[in-house]
């Protein structure tokens, strides 16, 4: 069957697969990607958008629970779990056929089943125990994602236990939840429950929350969720998990002495680890290195004529890098002129708590610790106009400029609305922008963004509205 | 929609060559991998390959074409399932992809800039001379460090100089081609190469037939750099008298006892010349390096350029880190380099780079000369015939066999002392050749 020839074959259709894929279409190559589960993967499935959807119930939630503040009465209100989980996997769905359409429309090949490389240029499927074909393609990439990471005492059950699969249909909304780890995921978690009325505990390992963040940012986070009546402990550790028939006691331990506490729910959310199982790497020149495929700068792999991009490979793993990881490596196998690698650098990371938060580019500690001479401005939610208009007058845009160049080296923001923001200074550093640049734009008025102009002035002191 | 073949760029400065040869004609079936044209650029000739399978449908661009401008459309690949009628309509206008691309995400680009790409290059930059185009940041960083703009190539969309390109401005060489292209086309930005067209022809003087023989673009190459190099380098030349009689027996001894079939080797006075260079450059290492206007280059290895004469032309093929290798691997490996570049087989990063140069006209009966420096390096030895001579050897008349080198330095990086005391360490070890194994 001439079906089982192609030039490029993607195995597994989240981000990273299914815009691979497209990309490769639209380059003339004659592409099929294998999806064992669904298309699009964790991201639209049980990830970025159905966590979006979520906390958007939240988000009305807590926005109806003062409508007080902004002059309208409200007097009985609940949430239905049910219908907002329900919400939520709709809009999955609803996504999910999308990808479908789009695959479908760029005459990409959908096989559905597992995908396991078997020899050079060869991939096997099967589904359900039986065998689907063998396929052949002089490029292949792996682009099977990740999973939750478990560790030893604190595995997941599906049922007391949650990942965050679980997390997002829960059977019954838990009074009291633990939330172990404090990186985007357990944070978004902890914000979706705690908003909704959950007594929610945050336990994380590190000094701080949302470690990868900006240490001023994890600061004033971390004060905004305490103030939100979370419990948060850091530079904590659950030593262990006792399951009882309807809720968890967990061994908290912190500075040499240990607690028992009673939950109705456990999320765990200490990291993932790359589906590096069952796709037939045994006998390749694939290197893995702590349940990570480690790939080159165009995600070429040990072994050549086979790939790997997003989850799989190494951090940072979000989306958006694994959908500009796989287009990058097709734009170079194809030929296509002026190919650049990824600046993982320059690749925004957004947190959709409450408040949110949202980053690009170096911290201040990181710049520092790589010897730049900085300049860092910063701009409080509390001195722009349209924030209090809006009644969100808690949050911080803060920048970091190269003192000497006026290079933008990395902008943080805590507060509403950022995730959105945070694409201007993506876009300006991907121009390489320097100050002057961002000075001269004119930001409209009145809006959050104006902040980002503030935050660029603070930097030079030059700021006009603090 | 068939499948474009464009005119590749084989070498970061190509911006254009000669189609030399079709392998296949119009109707032939093409596999992924045939060769199906010989390019010629000024440098050498190679292969193009196809990427895609199917059957050669159109070729636009004649055999024998000069001045094929890089990504122009040379050809036509219908696939499987097209045929002739596949073709009409196709514009011949190329594009930067292989197929047209829907979303635009980019406002269409006149024809793709056919320049260089991310190394460090000196060539004249993707700058028309008017708008330079560099990122704010770039610019400012060009400003600090008072690079001038015009001078880099830039990496980034059409060309735009980056940051990294900037970087690598600064940080000089990157670890592929070590420092800079020797023979490339390095016109001034200011002012185009003089490729302008007929520069008036006096007229011929005296009877007698002529005939003009067109230029090839490796002969301009040539009367270009070795005219900016003489116009430009200060050159001062320094001459010594080797005697190699203990060179030439301890030459006989070891090929000799060179083994017959794996790890043969047969040793030429060439290769001691390339070693003892290579560690007179090692003592000496001011001559090891280049003139930048506002600060000199030191390399850090030992590349050394032999030259080669061809049939189209001389070309310097590079021996890179000489000083670490043996004059078993120096003659294996100038063996090999010379008879590729004989054939036009040479890879850009095979000729390109290098810290000094070796002139060998030995074989000629040259008794003496003096050669032109290759910019951007700062030195070249000539090397001439080793004859039989008379000697003075402690006051009587004796007779040794005598080879002249000339040294031609550029004195704003070498000065006149130390370009002696090179050759004297050079001398030495010529000389005295047993001491090449220290």
């Amino acid at each position: 069957m001439s079906e089982s020839s192609f030039d490029l074959i993607v195995i597994g259709a989240g981000p990273g697969g299914y815009v691979t894929a497209i990309r490769a279409s639209q380059l003339g190559m004659k592409t099929a990607v294998i999806e064992r589960e669904h298309l699009g993967g964790i991201c639209l499935n049980w990830g970025c958008i159905p966590t979006k959807a979520l906390l958007r119930t939240s988000e009305i939630y807590h926005n109806i629970q003062r409508a007080d503040d902004f002059g309208i009465k409200v007097k009985d209100f609940s949430f239905d779990i049910k219908k907002v989980i329900e919400r939520s996997r709709g809009v999955a769905k609803q996504l999910s056929d999308g990808v479908a359409y789009l695959l479908k429309k760029n005459k990409v090949t959908v096989i559905d089943g597992a995908g396991k490389l078997a020899s050079k240029g060869k991939v096997t499927v099967e589904k359900d125990g039986k065998k689907v074909g063998d396929f052949e393609a002089k490029h292949i990439i792996l682009a099977t994602g990740a999973r939750a990471r478990a560790l030893p005492g604190l595995e997941p059950d599906g049922k007391l236990i949650w990942t965050y699969k679980e997390a997002m249909v829960p059977d019954m909304f838990p009074k009291s939840l633990l939330v172990i780890g404090s990186g985007a995921i357990g944070i978004e978690f902890a914000s979706f429950y705690r908003t909704l009325g959950a007594d929610v505990t945050v336990v994380e390992v590190m000094d701080r929350v949302l470690p990868v963040e900006d240490e001023e940012i994890s600061g004033l986070a971390h004060k905004a969720f305490e103030k939100q009546g979370m419990t948060i402990l850091t530079k904590t550790e659950v030593k262990a998990l006792k399951k009882g028939k309807n809720n968890v006691t967990a061994t908290i331990a912190a500075n040499g002495k240990s607690e028992e506490k009673t939950f109705d729910r456990v999320i765990l959310a200490v990291g993932i680890v790359g589906n590096v199982e069952d796709i037939g790497l045994e006998n390749t020149k694939i290197k893995v290195e702590k349940t990570h495929v480690v790939t080159d700068e165009w995600s070429q792999t040990n072994e050549p004529g086979v790939y790997a991009i997003g989850d799989l490979t190494g951090p940072p793993w979000l989306a958006h890098k694994a959908s500009h990881e796989g287009v990058i490596c097709v734009e170079k196998i194809a030929g296509v002129k002026d190919v650049h690698p990824l600046k993982t650098g320059r690749i925004p990371g957004c947190t959709y708590c409450l408040p949110q938060v949202a980053s690009v580019g170096l911290t201040e500690a990181k710049a520092k610790e790589l010897g730049r001479k900085i300049r860092v401005g910063r701009f409080p939610f509390m001195g722009n106009g349209k924030a209090i208009a809006l009644g969100e007058p808690e949050g911080l845009i803060k920048t970091v400029f190269d003192a000497e160049t006026g290079e933008l080296l990395g902008a943080h923001m805590i507060g509403a609305e950022v995730t959105e923001l945070i694409q201007g200074y993506a876009v300006a550093m991907t121009l390489e922008t320097t100050e002057a640049e961002l000075m001269h734009t004119v930001y409209p008025h009145p809006t959050l963004s104006e902040m980002m102009h503030e935050a660029v002035l603070d930097a030079y002191d030059r700021t006009i509205h603090f | 929609m068939p499948v474009q073949v464009l005119m590749p760029a084989l070498s970061p400065t190509m911006t254009e060559g000669t189609l030399a040869k079709w392998h296949k004609k119009v109707g032939d079936d093409v596999q992924s991998g045939d060769v199906i044209a010989e390019i010629e650029t000024d440098k050498a000739t190679m292969e193009v390959e196809a990427v895609e399978e199917g059957k050669l449908g159109k070729i636009l661009v004649e055999e024998g074409t000069e001045g094929v401008a890089v990504n122009t459309l040379i050809a036509l690949i219908l696939e499987e399932d097209e045929d002739e009628s596949a073709l009409e309509g196709v514009d011949a206008s190329p594009k930067s992809e292989a197929k047209p691309s829907k979303s635009a995400e980019q406002p269409s680009e006149p024809s793709p800039q056919p320049k260089q790409q991310a190394a460090l290059q000196q060539a004249s930059g993707s700058n028309d001379g008017n708008r330079i185009k560099a990122s704010p940041l770039a610019k400012r960083m060009a400003e600090q460090a008072g690079l001038d703009l015009g001078q880099i190539s830039g990496s980034g969309p059409n060309g735009r100089i980056v940051k990294s390109d900037i970087e690598a401005a600064l940080s000089g060489g990157q670890p592929k081609a070590a420092a800079q292209a020797a023979p490339q086309a390095a016109a001034p930005a200011s002012q185009p190469a003089a490729r302008a067209p007929s520069a008036t022809v006096p007229a011929v003087m005296g009877e007698g037939s002529f005939t003009d023989e067109p230029v090839s673009s490796m002969r301009k190459v040539i009367a270009e750099r070795l005219t900016e190099s003489k116009q430009t380098i200060p050159h001062f030349y320094l001459t010594v008298e080797c005697e190699i009689d203990a060179l030439l027996a301890m030459r006989k001894d070891l090929n000799d006892r060179a083994p017959k079939g794996d790890g043969a080797y047969k040793l030429s006075v060439n290769d001691f010349v390339v070693r003892a260079t290579a560690l007179a450059m090692r003592k000496v290492p001011t001559v090891n390096a280049s003139w930048q206007g506002d600060f000199i280059r030191k390399f850090h290895r030992v590349d050394i350029s032999v030259a080669v004469a061809t049939k189209s032309g001389l070309i310097t093929p590079v021996v890179k880190d000489a000083d670490n290798k043996g004059l078993a691997e120096i003659s294996a490996e100038v063996k090999d380099l010379a008879a590729r570049a004989q054939e036009g087989k040479l890879l850009p990063e095979e000729y390109q780079g290098g810290g000094f140069t070796i002139s060998n006209m030995g074989m000629y009966d040259v008794k003496e000369f003096a050669a032109i420096i290759n910019p951007p390096q700062s030195a070249i030895m000539a090397v001439s015939t080793g004859a039989q001579q008379p000697v003075v050897k402690d006051g009587a008349l004796a007779i040794a066999t005598v080879m002249n080198c000339t040294l031609s330095a550029d004195h704003r990086v070498v000065d006149g002392a130390v370009g002696a005391e090179f050759m004297a360490a050079f001398k030495k070890l010529i000389e005295e050749p047993l001491t090449m194994l220290l």
